[in-house]
């Protein structure tokens, strides 16, 4: 990785850390703990079913919040307080400093997630008392949950390019929302016929298919999750969110700092 | 070798919500720096010396024109390595200390890792920081960040610098330290260019200044020349509680200040007046002509065209006209360097 790149993403990740955005991991691990005392204590042999699905659900959403809010202050943020200034003066392309900022958002939430991951096995040895040989697949599901938090970012760092922090912030909370929705859409798209059909047809491949990378559910029951399934999932994010990028860059190039 | 050459530089702004219209911020500017020269950007809030210095910086994209940096064009990502910029009313990462964020400019800046850390306490020191280097940015006053910021600006030891108001804010003892700075830099054959509306600076520290107004350049001229130039005026000093008739007469405009009277009077005056002390018998202390301060110039160059237009043409006119025609000169020479 270009060093000037590395150095700008390890600011982020430090600005992230010391602005105690790694405290959402309290409130999770009072989350899992109090899910599973109560598990223990009310379930009829849906422990595991029910820990699984509520810790990666919490893992997801903590995660998409943490990128959703950051992300679109990454670089408008930089331009308000003027930071950006004396960075920019220095040999530090535009292109250098947007990716550093995302690297920096992505690896902090993967240490999020490690540490959030490392809370729901936690809690499953609580309730099942040992580690069973489909647990590995919870694994699969959290590798999930960070592709889609590559897309979350790349997409909220897209929507802040040119517009401001709040509209970023609902374009990608809507975007996530309709691109979980995205098998239903193609469902939809496939039993509509006409102008309905071609427009629900082209939406459904034009926003970022979460569902395909929610695989949760899946897991809770203990199914396993196919290697062609992993590969082309993370060929898919990380297409996905390298076409975002490229357009936050696009339009950072041009942008005048006023 | 010109350090800046700015050739018809121009920015103007949409504005408007549903009838977009051009909005000039900065006429063609046309200006050469020298290499080793400090250069001051007069000029009130709002004349265009930050768009300027943003348009220098790569930070906004001129309409028209362009401008080399150090023999380079001004987009050339290596002229980055060899400048440094004081942007105006600095902001830093405050979640960083001191110490730590000049260590992450000197990483962007490419200042080797051997040596890296060395060089941060020395700009510490050298700023007067090396006490707080450990404390966060956000527990600062503004003019510690003010010395932040101009350490950041040197710390790669670039050869031209730019500062933008870097005397704003600052109490006195701290405009005395940046102004001491500045001439440190001067003395290390930098070049620094620097904008201020604090004249008594740019008088102190500057080779010759520009003023500004409206986005446009009105005037560039040796500080030195600008103010040894005579007015055509005396200034009389002499020990009196008021002001003799007769002198009023030859039309001094004078001021009692205690026991003495300070009078000014047209040149061919001057024997008349002294002939009217000397009858009257009163002491004279001294007799001095008055020259121009560079607060005149700057007032002078301020006003409307039209208002300019009216005046007498004064001998600084002829001077900034042979300044430009001498830039023009120095701007083709240039170019014909780089053709060839």
């Amino acid at each position: 990785m270009n060093s000037r790149i590395g150095y700008i993403a390890f600011n982020t990740f430090r600005e992230a850390v010391r602005d105690r955005v790694l405290y959402n991991l309290i409130a999770f691990a009072l989350l899992l703990s109090g899910a599973a005392i109560l598990v223990g204590e009310i379930s009829i042999d849906i422990e595991r079913l029910v820990v699984v699905n509520l810790g990666l659900t919490a893992v997801s959403l903590f995660g998409v919040v943490i990128a959703i809010f950051i992300g679109i202050g990454l670089v408008s943020k930089e331009i308000d307080k003027r930071t950006l200034y004396t960075v920019l003066s220095r040999p530090v392309r535009r292109w250098e400093f947007v990716v550093g900022k995302f690297f920096g958002l992505t690896g902090t939430l993967v240490v999020n997630t490690l540490f959030m991951a490392v809370g729901v096995f936690l809690a499953l040895l609580y309730v099942a008392h040992k580690f069973e040989k489909m647990d590995v697949w919870v694994l699969a599901a959290l590798y999930f949950i960070v592709l889609q938090f590559l897309i979350v970012c790349a997409l909220a760092l897209f929507f802040s390019s040119f517009s401001t922090p709040l509209m970023a912030a609902v374009f990608t909370f809507a975007l996530f929302v309709i691109g979980s929705l995205s098998e239903d859409l193609r469902g939809f798209a496939r039993i509509t016929s006409g102008v309905g059909g071609w427009l629900a047809t082209a939406i459904a491949y034009l926003v970022p298919n979460f569902s395909a990378l929610n695989v949760i559910n899946q897991v809770a029951h203990g199914d396993p999750v196919p290697g062609r399934l992993i590969l082309y999932n993370t060929v898919y994010a990380l297409l996905y969110s390298a076409m975002a990028i490229s357009g936050a860059v696009l339009i950072f190039q041009r942008r005048n700092l006023k | 070798m010109a350090a800046i050459e700015i050739l018809d530089l121009e920015k103007s702004y949409l504005v408007g919500f549903w009838r977009k219209r051009p909005k000039l911020a900065l006429r063609p500017l046309r200006l050469t720096i020298e290499d080793g020269e400090v250069f001051g950007f007069l000029g009130p809030n709002g004349a265009g010396k930050t768009t300027t210095l943003k348009l220098l910086m790569g930070l906004v994209f001129p309409t028209a024109g362009s401008a080399r940096i150090l023999g380079m064009e001004m987009n050339d990502p290596r002229v980055k390595s060899e400048i440094g910029f004081l942007p105006e009313q600095p902001y830093f990462y405050d979640h960083l200390s001191a110490r730590e964020l000049l260590n992450y400019y000197a990483q962007l800046s490419g200042v080797p890792t051997k040596g890296r850390s060395a060089r941060v306490e020395q700009m510490l020191e050298r700023v007067g920081l090396r006490d707080a280097a450990g404390v966060q940015l956000r527990k600062f006053s503004k003019g510690m960040l003010q010395r932040v910021g101009l350490a950041q600006a040197i710390l790669h030891d670039p050869k031209l610098v730019f500062l933008d108001e870097p005397m704003s804010g600052l109490d006195p003892m701290g405009r005395r330290e940046v102004r001491d700075l500045i001439q440190q830099l001067r003395s290390e054959g930098k070049t620094v260019f620097f904008s201020t509306h604090i004249l008594s600076d740019a008088e102190a520290l500057c080779d010759r200044v520009g003023v500004i107004h409206q986005g446009e350049l009105r005037g560039v001229g040796a500080v030195a020349e600008l103010t040894s130039e005579r007015q055509a005026k005396m200034e009389i000093i002499f020990c009196a509680t008021t002001v003799p008739p007769g002198l009023t007469s030859l039309g001094a405009e004078a001021r009692v200040s205690g026991d003495m009277v300070n009078a000014v009077l047209p040149e061919e005056q001057q024997d008349a007046a002294l002939e009217v002390l000397r009858r009257e018998r009163i002491k004279l202390i001294s007799l001095t002509p008055v020259r121009r301060s560079l607060e005149e110039y700057y007032i002078q160059k301020l006003r409307p065209v039209e208002a300019r237009k009216n005046e007498i043409p004064k001998a600084d006119d002829q001077k900034d006209k042979d300044d430009d025609r001498e830039n023009d000169a120095r701007i083709e020479a240039s170019r014909k360097g780089v053709g060839a």
